[in-house]
This record gives C-alpha cells, structure tokens and sequence, in this order.
C-alpha cells in the first residue's frame, strides 16, 4: 500500500463524511420536504439506532447466533434489566461491558 | 467564551457524557483495527482526526489494505454513511436559517449521537435559540471522547485483544439510548419493525441493510400514523 494512495483514500473519506453529513445543508435554497416526510422524521433517529445494532447483537458472521455460549446475550440481558430499572445510560453500559468482559475473560465466551 | 458558559452547551455536554463511554469504547477499538490492519502510525492519526465517521473507517480499512480502487472505497463509505443524509434533511429543519458555512461546518460533527441526544431534547423541528449552544456541547464532547480513545487506541493496539470484543459496549451504549427513546407503543413497534428488517436484509452489499431498515422503520411509523391519527397526543 503505497503511502500517497493511502493518504488520497484518507482525504477523500473525509470528504465523504463531510458530504454525506451535510448533503440537505448545502444547497441555498429552501428545502421543500412533503409533510409526510417531515412527519417520518420523527421516526429516524430511533429506526436509525435500532438500525445499527441490532445485527451487532443477534448476528455472528451473517447468521443469527446458534449457542447460548455467546457473551452477548447476557451482556445484553442485564444491561437492559439496569435500564428498565434504573433508568441510567451509563449503569447500561458499565453493567453489561462488566457482564461481557467476565465471560469473555473468564469463560472464553 | 460566551458559548460555553451557555447552560445549553453545558446540559449538552452533559447529556452526552455517560452514553459518550460506550462510544470512546468503540473508538479505542477502532483506533485499534487501523493500526492491526497495517496502517502506518501517521496515516491511522491522519484518518480519525479527518474522517471521524467509525463505522466507514471500518468498513474502508480492509478495501484500503487490499489496494481497492478509489472510487470503489469512496462509494462504500459513501453507502455506509447514507443514514447521515437522512439526519441531514432532518438538520435542515433546525439549522436552515444559518449561513451555508456554519451548516456545513455543524453538518461535519453531526455524529448518531449527538443526532438523536438533540432530537430527543428537541422533539419539534422548531428553530430557538437554545439549539445551537446544546448541539456544541454535545458534538464537543462526542469528538474529544471519540478522537481520545481513538488515539489512544493506535498507541496501545499491540496491548489490545481483539477478542475481547470491547467494540461492544458502544452497541450497549446505543442499546440504553434506545431505551430512552422508547415512548409509546408507535415508536416500539416502528423500532421492531427497523430491527428486524437490519438483520433480515444484512446479506445486501455496502451496509444497505441499515438504510432499508431506518426507511422501513420510518414507514412503519408513518403508517400507524396514519391509522390511529385520533389516539392520544403525541409526545415522541
């Protein structure tokens, strides 16, 4: 991997970002949206986040997880016991990465 | 700086502060993945600083280290990040009375994160002027968290495991900020439905399955909308 094709890679990903972040900010003009579309909206940030790690959960290489050895399970259990509990974003966090690392560490999960 | 003694800015830095671990533990991981794919020192400093987008960076490292062409790395990190295009028409309600600068410039540190903490604290797409002081200190915040433990990661990726899977507390973090978006049985059932269409579609190139799911999810939503337009208020 030569450095100057890599560095162009770089740079162009950046670009990347900064376009796709920005793609409905560019333009000058006022953006017509339908109020249909503007309604949906609402609706994105939560479809986004589910979206996003719902494969990261229940899916190993493509396919749906096959055994209960899976750290992931009951990092996910007890994080989400904590939420519904406490109500805390933090405690999710720092209970389930507790709850995976135990099994990862100590089970080989 | 008037900004950020602004109490905005401080409960959007604050805000993001607990969800912001999972999210440096996901940037650790990431810092960690450039330099085990072979990139050099510089060059993985060079592409957190600038590309500062995780989930393309992962997706572009193997087509990097590979020799892919350009233009084939760019489309896919282009794909990965279309969700970004979506948050961007919803930006656009809250931020289109800014100059085109300052949009692009805001656009540029508009992460997931702080795109749903800021449409969580700001349900109506209404412009006021406590916006623009709550979006810094919640995207200051995500980049110093995102950029340290990125860093940090590319320093220590010989000392890390991989197998530890320590990427996963971000997807923990996200899962608690669900959670917390969960308000009526419209948004469980739209979240159901973008959750299963994300796994039921991962086999699609490019990560398109997230797209399809967040279009699916929103249609979801727009359909039991429509349905029960007289039920209770909304308050999503």
């Amino acid at each position: 991997m030569p450095a100057w094709y890599a560095t162009l890679a770089i740079v162009g990903l950046a670009t990347v970002t900064a376009v796709t972040r920005g793609f409905f900010l560019f333009s000058e003009r006022e953006l017509e949206l339908p109020a249909w579309a503007v309604q949906g909206l609402r609706y994105a940030p939560i479809a986004a986040l589910v979206a996003v790690i719902s494969p990261e959960i229940v899916l190993t290489d493509g396919a749906l997880i096959a055994t209960w050895q899976d750290a992931r399970i009951y990092a996910v259990l007890v994080g989400t016991l904590y939420f519904w509990w406490r109500r805390g974003i933090l405690g999710t966090i720092v209970t389930g990465t507790a709850v995976l690392l135990a099994l990862k560490i100590g089970l080989g999960w | 700086m008037s900004l950020i003694r602004n109490p905005e800015f401080r409960r959007g830095f604050s805000d993001t502060v607990a969800p912001s671990l999972g999210i440096a533990a996901w940037g650790l991981v990431t810092g960690v993945a450039m330099v085990k794919s072979g990139l050099s020192l510089s060059l993985s400093v060079l592409m957190t600083l600038l590309v500062y987008a995780g989930s393309a960076q992962l997706a572009a490292l193997p087509l990097i280290v590979a020799g892919a062409p350009l233009w084939v790395l760019w489309a896919t990190a282009f794909c990965v990040n279309l969700r970004f295009v979506i948050y961007s028409a919803h930006w656009r309600r809250y931020f289109g009375h800014l100059p085109r600068a300052e949009r692009l410039l805001l656009g540029y540190f508009a992460v997931d994160l702080s795109y749903v903490l800021f449409a969580r604290r700001f349900p109506d797409p209404v412009p006021q002027p406590e916006q623009l002081p709550y979006f810094w200190g919640s995207a200051a915040w995500n980049w110093l968290s995102w950029q340290g433990a990125s860093l940090l990661g590319v320093l220590i990726a010989d000392y890390v495991p991989t197998e530890w899977n320590l990427g996963f507390a971000g997807v923990l973090a996200l899962l608690g900020l669900t959670y917390s978006l969960l308000s009526d049985k419209k948004s469980w059932i739209a979240a159901g439905v973008a959750a299963f269409v994300a796994v039921a579609a991962f086999a699609l190139p490019l990560k398109l399955n997230i797209v399809t799911a967040i279009l699916a999810g929103v249609a979801a939503g727009l359909l039991l909308d429509r349905s029960f337009r007289d039920a209770a208020p909304e308050r999503v």
